[in-house]
């Protein structure tokens, strides 16, 4: 029967995995540095580093360039990327669907209504309350939005303690035409400086970051991206279905509100600061389930990896490409990887099942 | 390229604070160019595209979504910005750097243009006064000749793709120069662009109706506004009244505004 298994699928694939990640890792160190050289203005970390070194005064525009601009939006675009497609792996793996991303569970629906509610409606609420927030009030929308609409699909799809993983993809689907329905309606009311926001936010951008937004989101998403490795072992055993896992000793209640909560901070804080990039929770899982195989114990780590290379990269060609002007970075990431994702699906058509 | 064109703004005027202005916003490019200023610009926002000149400066994106280091890459030493121009994050940066960010607002009227005009002028410290008078001008034969204009009643069409009509509501550029050409805006009852029923329509049964120029699927030619349900009953489409003009030009409320108001004036009376 060896022959009927094909090389790539045989033996312990852990020696590979490893190998995989450490070249991840490499990987992302490489985009990270580069990323931080290149940009709209000409300025170069290493000449900057050079006269800091020999004693000069940095200047206040390459200062805010290197500091304010270029660096937290690498951080940010490292952790949203690591934020999306752990989060989508995580739902691959719970939903035991190759096409499930954080989109299902509605988080990116209520972002996306948080996030039209702010912009449409937000000139409503008290002075004092807008001058307070601040700019920080359609992050905070967003989340808000992604979170609530998450919390209520679990509470639907729970019924004395147990949760249904198939009440909740048709939930999560009702859901998110609900939220879109009532975007529509906020849509409608919009005036026509509110719809080019809405339009712009939805296409995505690391375009805002500052220190102070990645410090309100970052704690969510680090707290999400260190939960994910304790779920692993439990999402391995659920690939072999809900009654399976339990008899091999998997609290499997335990481990899907689990898996539902870091999912639900994973993307509501990374479309929070970034708007809707899609297209990452569902590509960087499969290319590593080729490359590595599907345990989970390998692939979560590597997806963090991969997805904050990928996203960096994205929006280095988002922010140098069209310069001075700047693309959303949605279209970079569905452009460059559609085809790439296809060309994959086809080349190695019979690995993509779950 | 660039370099040239600052070589020559420094050598032409040397006294002058600020030497390389990003502008963002097209009714304040059409204020800096009136005002004669346009060689020390060295960058604009995607809406900038009247005069022609602004053309070849650098594009920094479209008004709402500006970047912060493409903004910086210009070096620029004063960011000229309409009220709308953002994100606030990426002003906010930029002005953490150093950049005096100027924002000028101002409303759909004859007052607003005057106020945008003085606005732009401080900020680059010139003088407006000139512009100001010849534009101040205009706007007063305009009022006189509004006082024998007809009153008609005008329905603006933003767009009619698919069949749906868009039409401007109150509160926006084309009630503005609706109003300052003495005509009425035939819809009433909403703020901003939205679109109408069929039936809204036939109620507000206007006189004339009034498009920008522009082709693609916005464009709407006299037979298909005549096959249309609604807009083919109104009396507009019956006697032909249909007015396009060029969008930059009619709702820019820019210096040219007194211009487009008599010029609308006239295409509406005809």
């Amino acid at each position: 029967m060896v022959a009927l298994t094909p090389p790539a699928l045989s033996g312990d694939r852990a020696p590979r995995a490893q190998k995989v990640t450490l070249a991840l890792l490499a990987l992302l160190l490489a985009v990270g540095v580069v990323s931080l050289a290149v940009g709209a203005a000409g300025v170069s970390p290493w000449a900057v580093l050079q006269d800091w070194l020999a004693g000069e005064a940095i200047g206040l525009r390459e200062r805010v360039i290197l500091l304010d601009i270029r660096l937290p939006r690498l951080a940010t675009g490292a952790l949203v990327g690591a934020s999306l497609a752990v989060a989508g792996a995580v739902m691959q793996g719970l939903f035991r669907n190759p096409l499930a991303d954080p989109g299902i569970v509605g988080v990116s629906a209520g972002a996306s209504l948080g996030a039209a509610m702010v912009i449409v409606l937000g000139g409503l609420l008290p002075a004092a309350v807008l001058a307070s927030v601040g700019s920080h009030l359609l992050p905070l929308g967003a989340f808000l939005g992604g979170w609530s609409v998450t919390m209520l699909l679990y509470r639907i799809s729970t019924r004395a303690g147990r949760t249904s993983v198939a009440t909740m993809l048709l939930a999560g689907i009702a859901l998110t035409a609900l939220a879109m329905a009532v975007m529509g309606l906020l849509i409608f009311i919009a005036n026509d400086a509110q719809l080019r926001d809405l339009t712009f936010w939805n296409m995505g951008s690391l375009a805002g970051s500052s220190w102070t937004r990645l410090a309100a989101a970052a704690p969510v998403m680090v707290a999400g991206l260190m939960a994910a490795p304790f779920l692993a072992r439990a999402l391995n055993a659920l690939a072999l279905g809900e009654a399976t896992a339990l008899h091999l000793g998997i609290r499997v209640e335990r481990a899907k509100r689990l898996a539902i909560l870091a999912v639900a901070a994973l993307t509501g804080a990374a479309v929070a600061v970034s708007g809707g990039i899609g297209f990452v929770g569902i590509v960087v899982p499969h290319l590593l389930r080729l490359a590595m195989g599907p345990d989970h114990r390998f692939l979560l780590p590597a997806a963090g990896l991969l997805g904050a290379a990928l996203l960096i990269g994205a929006d280095m060609v988002a922010r140098t490409i069209a310069a001075p002007a700047e693309l959303p970075i949605g279209i970079v990431t569905a452009l460059a990887g559609g085809p790439f994702f296809l060309w994959i699906l086809l080349r190695k058509r019979g690995l993509v099942d779950l | 390229m660039r370099g040239l064109l600052v070589v020559a703004a420094l050598a032409a005027a040397p006294a002058l604070a600020q030497e390389r202005v990003v502008v963002a916003g097209s009714a304040l490019c059409e204020v800096v160019a009136a005002l004669g200023q346009v060689d020390r610009v060295v960058g604009r926002d995607t809406t900038c595209l009247y005069p022609e000149v602004f053309a070849a400066l650098p594009d920094v994106g479209y008004l709402r979504a500006l970047s912060p280091e493409g903004l910086l890459s210009l070096d620029p030493d004063l960011i000229l910005a309409d009220v709308d121009a953002g994100p606030p994050a990426t002003l906010d940066l930029v002005s953490a750097s150093a950049v005096p960010v100027v924002r000028i607002a101002a409303d759909f009227t004859e007052a607003g243009v005057i106020a945008r005009i003085e606005g732009v002028a401080e900020a680059l410290g010139v003088d407006p006064a000139p512009l100001v008078g010849s534009v101040t001008e205009g706007f007063a034969s305009l009022a006189e000749a509004r006082s024998n204009a007809a009153s008609p009643r005008v329905l603006f069409v933003l767009s009619a793709a698919g069949g749906r009509v868009m039409a401007a509501g109150q509160g926006t550029a084309a009630q503005g120069i609706l109003t300052l050409a003495g005509a009425q805006n035939a819809i009433d009852g909403f703020e901003g662009y939205r679109p109408l029923t069929d039936e809204a329509i036939a109620a507000a049964a206007p006189d004339a109706i009034l498009m920008m120029d522009r082709s693609g699927d916005h464009a709407l030619d006299d037979a298909a506004i005549l096959a249309h349900p609604a807009l083919g009953l109104t009396p507009a489409a019956q006697n032909g009244r249909i007015v396009r003009m060029d969008g930059g030009f009619l709702l820019g409320f820019g210096p040219r505004t007194p211009e487009a108001a008599r010029a609308l004036m006239q295409a509406l009376e005809g």
